[in-house]
């Protein structure tokens, strides 16, 4: 196995020209698990640890992204997100929180969930919910592509990448209103995903994100349970009265995120657990951030 | 423990020594170990070492048709790739029944059973000649349920009857009848004013120790083999491996590398074997180390089992009789698995006095993983059992559990269903109430809420929403030491001289120390019986007598009873050296503080004046007291040395929407007998305590069609530091005439209780029957089995 060690970003893209199958690594969290399992024998490794912009963040403004966007370098650890970005990505905050252990935060990365793709990866749903302008920054030496989070996963374990890209960044615009994030596990620290649920209330433009994770063949989002809770907002005129939903309404929700979901029966869990926890967090969630965003109405009132 | 009078003359001399037997001195390998610098055995190294790796089999029940290893003895940096075929000795090896085959020949029973051997100069390359040997199997239709086991002629053997090794016959390993008073009669039932009747499984749990099985084998010139290894028993590994390798035993010489825990899972061989065949083949020192995956597969994990109980009681809660069937599956070897199935059957009913009694243990042979050892050792299992019945009766009764159990609790004095006479302290019914007295942690203040303190913790599923508090009980019996006739003594050698004028006591034992803290108590002890302030352990190894096995709760009574009686003997040729030199006549001389003290006349004489030059050296064996097998269609007689009891109180928070558990408290009461390490004693029921909560809502190893589908640490899970509640725990010294120092095994009784009591709470807590562990939020939300 050949390990590659470039110094800059633009000799790690010639290196990923070069050797398409170059496994990168970064924190290798999940990398070094796949190799010591004997899972995963790539050719060669690309060890992404010396290119220092990798694991910086920066704010600002981007073109085809509405408002203030955090470019988040794609091996910025769980744990400086946690830290340093709390207020500005809140849902990819709790779950990055939520990641393995304090070891395991101090080294994984988004940017490794996104290249490993697995339905399981705890980053995915909060980067889901975040909103549909949630851009993978993808580079070649042939250039730059961004691609948009709904475009990314593909399959189990697979993304869009192209086999001479790497993830550069995440651009994930500033949080408008109230995000979540709930995992289970059978534990209560340290465990994989059983089944994961993210939120966002996005009142800028009045809908909301949802991102459903390890219960389907990849991350995906609660279509109709997004439409459903952005119809029901708007037409009660519930943005900007910040009056109750009700229970009829959060139930539906619920109903409609269990049945966004493809779960499978494995040794983590069975499917008609993982719906109905999917439909509890659902409720849970909608109802965290509806409060928050209602008290954050009445205190700028 | 002082003899000495506070005179005038004996000022500043003290029994006492803080680091003797009763203070707490801190363990050699703490340190170490937290700070990632203790050399455990997979850190060996030898000069011109080989590594060595084992094909297994991917499938649970399987014929080998052909084995083929020409490629992979072609691969270049192999050294050495051998079958059952290149065995110089004996082809089987096993703890009690030599029923395992050291490689596989012509059958596969196990998922995971291994066939070949390989030897390389790197790991990765014995890893890749591995896969070149080429077999070919027929798959065989597996073995592993109940009633396919219990009925061979449909579903075929494990063992076929002219191979069959076991105690019974079919695919049953060993069976064991308790039937005391009238047995469970039409008549006997009759004088029951309620039954209670109930259904229990109990899943596979693993010991998960940290440190994967390892060791490194020397060739010697003699022909012989050095083996450095991991293990709980020295002299029954060199028993099992000398015969393999076709050596006499003293040519097999063994030395304890340091060990990453053990819990019953290093009793049997996993690699010992396999590592020495290679070394004697190659001439070269091999390596072998096991992955965390192979771990799983390497050794032998708890018998899981099926319970059926039904209990007859009195209006009054006076129990009447007790009808109990135990099923444990014991894989495909036999293991531990006939001792497992005695436990079961003689501490199935628990810490109660039962007037009659039927009951029937049994362990299966299956194409499951075998099962063995684990700490509980078949008290475990039935614990759970009889616990649950326990509440079950008290609600029908519409009394309190606790004190259901209490009226019904055996004390000393009492006979146990098997007709031995508990002649011990057993306070039972003194433990419950105080783990009952003790304070309640306070309610959930879900106005302050850290979502650490409540079910699912930083992975945010509630702000308060769904919980509910649930509290139980429960309390559990179990033995110590081997029993059933077997002598497991222990041996010690103590000696005494003077280095850099001052006396040196070095203990010598053949005691696997595996991180229950044996070797800081035998130098407690060392430092009580000869008044020295210098004790040095010598390295565990086989030029010492057999210490027996590190488990069964018997480590500190047997060995440290050898410890105590080498120590002793040791004193007394000293104390004989100063009456012939010195004339004395004093009758209560003592060793402390370095000197030889008299009662009554004071410090006598420095010990290191004493010895000189001289150096005295003995080695003492300890027995305990005899005991004799069950018999075989009642189960009568005196079969356990000594009994041990733990209660537990459980408080938990239950998610009930969401099945998540997080256990608020977990308190314990023991009866110990006499703690010589206190502090080791509190992190042993701890540690107990906490392998029970494991098991009460987590630990399970799956196993589909004979195929282990979870090892792993990422699928197999043990209890974090999140999972790990505040464990308050009350030590009894009640005092054991029979033991030494009057103390009483400590491991094993905490992991009995603990999960009842956890499964109690959770029962309370939901309202749900929950006759399966662990417990998985599937069983709380009614969403899968």
């Amino acid at each position: 196995m050949e390990f590659l060690r470039p110094a800059t970003w633009d000799e790690a893209l010639a290196a990923k020209a070069e050797h398409p199958s170059a496994l990168p690594i970064s924190g290798g969290t999940d990398v070094m698990v796949e190799l010591n399992f004997d899972r995963h024998r790539p050719s060669a490794l690309l060890d992404l640890n010396r290119i220092s912009e990798l694991t910086a963040w920066e704010s600002g403004r981007y073109e085809g992204q509405e408002g203030e966007v955090i470019r988040l370098g794609a091996a910025v650890p769980y744990a400086r997100i946690t830290r340093e970005l709390s207020t500005e990505l809140p849902g990819l905050s709790l779950a990055g929180n939520t990641v393995g252990s304090p070891q395991i935060r101090n080294r994984g990365s988004v940017g490794g969930n996104l290249g490993g793709a697995s339905p399981a990866g705890d980053a995915h749903p909060a980067l889901l919910a975040a909103g549909r302008d949630v851009l993978v920054e993808a580079e070649s030496v042939r250039g730059t592509r961004l691609i948009p989070i709904d475009e990314f996963y593909v399959g189990v374990k697979r993304n869009s990448l192209e086999p001479d890209e790497l993830i550069r960044a995440v651009r994930i615009p500033v949080a408008d209103g109230p995000q979540q994030f709930s995992k289970i596990g059978t534990r209560n620290a340290m465990v994989i995903a059983v089944c994961a649920f993210g939120i966002a209330l996005h009142p800028k433009n009045g809908t909301v994100g949802t991102g459903i994770g390890s219960a389907a063949p990849t991350p995906r989002r609660a279509v109709d349970a997004e439409e459903f809770i952005g119809g029901e907002l708007a037409e009660r005129g519930l943005w900007q009265s910040g009056g109750l939903i009700g229970p009829a309404a959060i139930q539906r929700f619920g109903e409609l995120v269990a049945a966004a979901a493809s779960p499978i029966d494995d040794v983590r869990g069975t499917a008609a657990y993982r719906r109905h926890a999917l439909a509890v967090m659902a409720r849970r969630t909608l109802t965290w951030t509806w409060n928050e965003y209602t008290q954050s109405l009445r205190s700028a009132a | 423990m002082s003899t000495i009078r506070t005179e005038k003359n004996l000022q500043g001399i003290t029994t006492a020594h803080p680091d003797g037997i009763g203070g707490s001195p801190l363990r050699p390998d703490g340190i170490l170990k937290v700070k990632g610098e203790f050399a455990y055995s997979s850190d060996m190294w030898h000069e011109d070492m080989l590594w060595g790796m084992a094909l297994r089999s991917p499938h649970a029940h399987a014929r080998i048709l052909s084995v083929d290893v020409s490629e992979a003895v072609k691969h270049p940096g192999v050294q050495a790739v051998m079958t059952h075929d290149d065995i110089p000795g004996s082809k089987f090896y096993g703890l009690e029944i030599k029923d395992q085959p050291a490689l596989a020949m012509g059958k596969i029973r196990y998922h995971g059973e291994a066939i070949a051997i390989v030897a390389a100069d790197h790991p990765e390359t014995a890893r890749r000649a591995l896969a070149k040997i080429k077999v070919e199997y027929e798959i065989l239709p597996t073995i592993t349920t109940e009633e396919q086991c219990l009925d061979p002629e449909t579903y075929g053997y494990v063992h076929e009857p002219a191979e069959y090794k076991g105690h019974a016959s079919g695919n049953v390993v060993h069976s064991q009848k308790v039937i005391s008073g009238k047995g469970v009669t039409d008549e006997v039932r009759a004088m029951a004013d309620v039954v209670i009747k109930g259904d229990y499984v109990v899943g596979m749990q693993d010991q998960a120790f940290l440190g994967p099985e390892s060791g490194l084998a020397v060739p010697a010139e003699d022909g012989g083999v050095d083996l450095y290894i991991a293990t709980q028993w020295l002299h029954v590994d060199r028993e099992q491996i000398a015969p393999v390798l076709g050596l006499p035993e003293n040519k097999v010489r063994l030395t304890l590398a340091g060990v990453g825990g053990a819990f019953g899972g290093r009793e049997d061989l996993s690699m010992q074997i396999h590592a020495c065949l290679l070394a004697q083949r190659t001439g070269k020192p091999v390596k072998i180390v096991y992955s965390r995956e192979e771990s799983f597969f390497g050794h032998v994990h708890r018998h899981p089992a099926k319970l059926t109980y039904e209990h007859g009681a009195t209006r009054d809660g006076k129990l009447v009789y007790c009808d109990a069937r135990i099923v444990l599956d014991g894989g495909a070897y036999a293991s531990a698995s006939p001792a497992v199935v005695g436990n079961a059957a003689s501490l199935g009913m628990g810490p109660y006095e039962v007037p009659n009694v039927n009951m029937l243990a049994v362990a299966l042979y299956s194409n499951n993983p075998s099962c063995g050892a684990m700490r509980g050792f078949g008290a475990v299992q039935a614990c759970f059992a009889y616990e649950a019945q326990m509440d079950k009766l008290a609600a029908e009764l519409g009394m309190d559990p606790v004190e259901l159990r209490q009226i019904n609790a055996v004390e000393q004095g009492s006979i146990m269903p098997t007709g031995q006479e508990i002649d011990a302290p057993a306070p039972v019914a003194d433990l419950l109430r105080r783990v009952k007295a003790l304070p309640l942690p306070p309610a959930l203040d879900t106005t302050h809420l850290d979502v650490r303190d409540i079910p699912g913790a930083l992975s945010n599923t509630s702000h308060g929403e769904g919980i509910v508090r649930g509290v139980g009980y429960a309390v559990g019996i179990k033995n110590v030491g081997f029993s059933e006739g077997f002598d497991d003594y222990s041996t010690a050698r103590v000696r005494l001289e003077v280095i850099g004028g001052e006396p040196v006591a070095m203990v010598h034992t053949a005691m696997a120390e595996v991180g229950q803290g044996g070797v800081t108590v035998h130098g407690q002890i060392a430092r009580t019986e000869l008044g020295v302030e210098q004790v040095t352990i010598h390295p565990a190894n086989t030029e010492v007598g057999s210490a027996g096995s590190t488990s069964a709760s018997r480590q500190t009574y047997m060995t440290g009873g050898a410890v105590k009686l080498a120590c002793e003997a040791v004193r007394n040729e000293l104390v004989a050296l100063g009456r012939k030199r010195y004339g004395w006549t004093y009758n209560d001389l003592s060793l402390v503080g370095g000197k030889v003290v008299s009662a009554s006349a004071g410090a006598l004489v420095p010990i290191a004046d004493l010895l000189g030059d001289s150096a005295i050296d003995l080695t003492r064996e300890h027995h305990h007291r005899p005991t004799v097998p069950f018999d075989k269609e009642t189960g009568q007689g005196f079969g356990h040395v000594q009994y041990t009891f733990c209660a537990h109180r459980a408080v938990v928070d239950v998610d009930v929407e969401l099945g998540l558990v997080k256990v608020v408290e977990l308190a314990a009461a023991q009866d110990v007998g006499k703690a010589l390490n206190p502090l080791s004693v509190v992190g042993q029921i701890q540690g107990g305590s906490t392998q029970g909560l494991g098991l009460a809502v987590m630990e399970e190893i799956v196993v589909k069609d004979g195929k282990v589908r979870n090892p792993s640490f990422t699928d197999y899970l043990i209890p974090t530091i999140l999972d790990t509640p505040p464990m308050p725990v009350e030590v009894l010294e009640l005092a054991d005439e029979h033991a030494p120092y009057g103390l009483r095994g400590v491991g094993e009784a905490p992991t009995l209780s603990s999960t009842p009591a956890v499964v109690a709470a959770i029962r309370q807590a939901t309202g749900l029957a929950l006759n399966r562990v662990p417990v998985r939020p599937e069983h709380l939300t009614g969403t899968g089995e």
